[in-house]
């Protein structure tokens, strides 16, 4: 190769923008150990239910190998219209409003690249995903984090959005139940960002893929459900976490029919349809799953209660979540950087977790340990977690 | 109550704290609870459940339909208390169907159970018919996959 081409100026500016993912370098160094307990993990430990497992062989048997309409199996958007209708009283088109896609991270990238003109601003309240100002950025966008905070939860209000808004601003992206904070939007927080969406005028992407993980008394409220929301809002869910069917690559969107169409025609040129194999399986969660799905919820349930209470125990300030399966403790009385953290914890007890700078600037000072791993790892890593606090902390 | 219930009949030998974190309880509500639901006999017993086979053990076990005539006044309770009193018989189900009891039996040969079978079950006055299910290879037992566990397979960090 000529040394002489510069093949990193010649690559997309967009590209060069972006900073790769920090959760990469961690993933490299557990890879090479053997006793590794790994609290960094950002999907269920379960594997799919066989019953959804089962329906999908059966469908191959029967020869679904097709292409299947680009919007996705009407079947499979008439589930999802009927669950929406029952669960949270509002009413979807399938024919129109519903557009099935490859993970949520598909949906995300197609919907910011449906919405946003170059230079618009996209409101981001972090720590949050790892894709959102990625995608953002992708999409030719301005990402704008806006940071939330511990002492109210996690949670994001107007008066923290406000001074971020500008005439760019086109989009605020949000994603509750949380990652990697487990924080939840009670419905008055959601009623102050819904003001605030009208205000203002902006598009709202929902990202509640977390949705049915939600503990306790807190049940979680789909944004679109919210007065005058639904024609706005831009929601996403799928499969991956509540089913376990990450490795299935199987989301939606749900959005006024002028959006969903624009992004169906991203969709078709780029993707074409979401495999036929995932959405028969999608239909069976949908029809049969919700049982199966309880289950693993009460598990997650009775584990962030240990996680809580070993990490709460060894002093560190710690906001117990409320949803998803991530708990987010703060690191600092350690009077270690939750890089530094995360790679001396790994060398030294083989616990892997992710640093919270990895979810965006604010989250510094937090490690992200997720709960899905079963109860007895969970306690091991809790006492290899406490014995390297005892001895390292500064 | 129920919640702990599941917890413990899932994992007998989780520690009382662990238990009392993931349910959200102090571990004296936790103790106590235990207590009471040993002495209500809702809780009966703790048990190891065993693969044998993998052990290397060549335990017979049978599964035996036994077809009855019920008695008057008692119906089928009394002859049921005959099978079970039986130290080979480890469990009694009355059941709904084309025979009455399901009894399963443990015994070191095919040979043992069988005799017991025909000398003891079969001679029991009210026992119309019996048939006998030798077990080959057990899957699954109380919910518990008895082959090797599925492996991992996530990858170690994702986002």
């Amino acid at each position: 190769m000529n040394e002489s081409n510069n093949w990193k100026d010649r690559l997309s500016p967009r590209v060069n923008a972006i900073k790769p993912s920090g959760i990469r370098k961690f993933f490299d160094i557990a890879a090479s150990m053997e006793d590794v307990i790994s609290l960094g993990v950002g999907e269920p430990d379960f594997v799919t239910p066989w019953s959804i497992r089962e329906s999908c062989v059966y469908g191959l048997e029967k020869g679904y190998t097709s292409y299947t309409a680009n919007r996705g199996m009407m079947e499979l958007r008439e589930e999802i219209a009927n669950h929406y209708n029952r669960k949270f009283n509002i009413a979807y088109n399938p024919a129109t409003d519903i557009l099935i896609t490859v993970g949520v991270s598909e949906a995300l990238d197609i919907a910011l690249r449906a919405v946003v003109s170059p230079g618009d601003e996209v409101l981001i309240p972090e720590p949050c995903y790892v894709s959102y100002a990625a995608c953002a950025t992708l999409a030719g966008g301005v990402a704008v984090p806006v940071a939330a905070k511990i002492e109210n939860e996690f949670r994001i209000t107007p008066a923290e959005l406000e001074p971020y808004v500008t005439d760019k601003t086109k989009v605020l992206l949000i994603g509750y139940p949380n990652n990697p904070t487990g924080a939840v939007m009670s419905r008055r927080d959601l009623l102050a960002i819904a003001d605030f969406a009208e205000q203002h005028d902006l598009i709202v992407i929902s990202d509640e893929i977390y949705g049915d993980l939600s503990y306790g008394d807190q049940e979680h409220i789909a944004f679109s459900s919210l007065p005058k929301m639904q024609e706005r809002t831009i929601l996403l869910n799928g499969f991956s976490k509540a089913y376990a069917m990450t490795g299935w690559r199987i989301g939606y969107s749900l959005a006024n029919p002028t959006i969903t169409a624009a992004m169906t025609k991203i969709h078709q040129y780029t993707m074409l349809c979401a495999p036929i194999t995932a959405q028969i399986a999608a239909i069976e969660a949908l029809r049969r799953g919700e049982k199966y799905m309880k289950k693993m919820v009460a598990e997650y349930d009775r584990r962030r209660h240990l996680i809580y209470d070993g990490l709460t125990k060894m002093g560190l300030p710690t906001f117990e979540p409320k949803g998803a399966f991530y708990i987010f403790p703060n690191i600092e009385p350690t009077g270690m950087t939750s890089d530094e953290f995360a790679e001396k914890l790994l060398q030294k007890e083989h616990v892997a977790l992710v640093p919270g700078s990895a979810f965006g600037e604010c989250g510094e000072g937090h490690v992200r340990c997720s709960y899905a791993t079963a109860i007895d790892k969970i306690s091991e890593a809790l006492a290899r977690i406490e014995n390297f606090i005892k001895h390292n902390s500064k | 109550m129920r919640e702990l219930l599941e917890l413990l009949e899932h994992d007998a030998r989780r520690p009382v704290s662990e238990l009392a974190a993931m349910l959200g309880k102090s571990e004296y509500e936790v103790e106590q609870s235990i207590k009471k639901l040993e002495k209500d006999k809702i809780i009966l017993s703790y048990n190891a459940l065993v693969n044998w086979e993998k052990f290397g053990d060549d335990t017979v076990t049978a599964i035996i339909e036994i077809n009855l005539t019920p008695e008057r006044e008692v119906g089928f309770d009394a002859i049921a208390e005959r099978i079970y009193r039986f130290d080979e018989v480890r469990t009694v189900y009355l059941m709904s169907g084309s025979f009455d009891l399901l009894v399963i039996i443990e015994g070191k040969s095919l040979k043992e159970v069988a005799n017991f079978v025909a000398t003891r079950l079969s001679t029991i006055e009210g026992v119309t018919a019996t048939r006998s299910h030798f077990m080959l290879k057990p899957y699954k037992k109380d919910g518990v996959l008895m082959t090797d566990k599925e492996r991992d397979r996530r990858l170690v960090v994702s986002p």
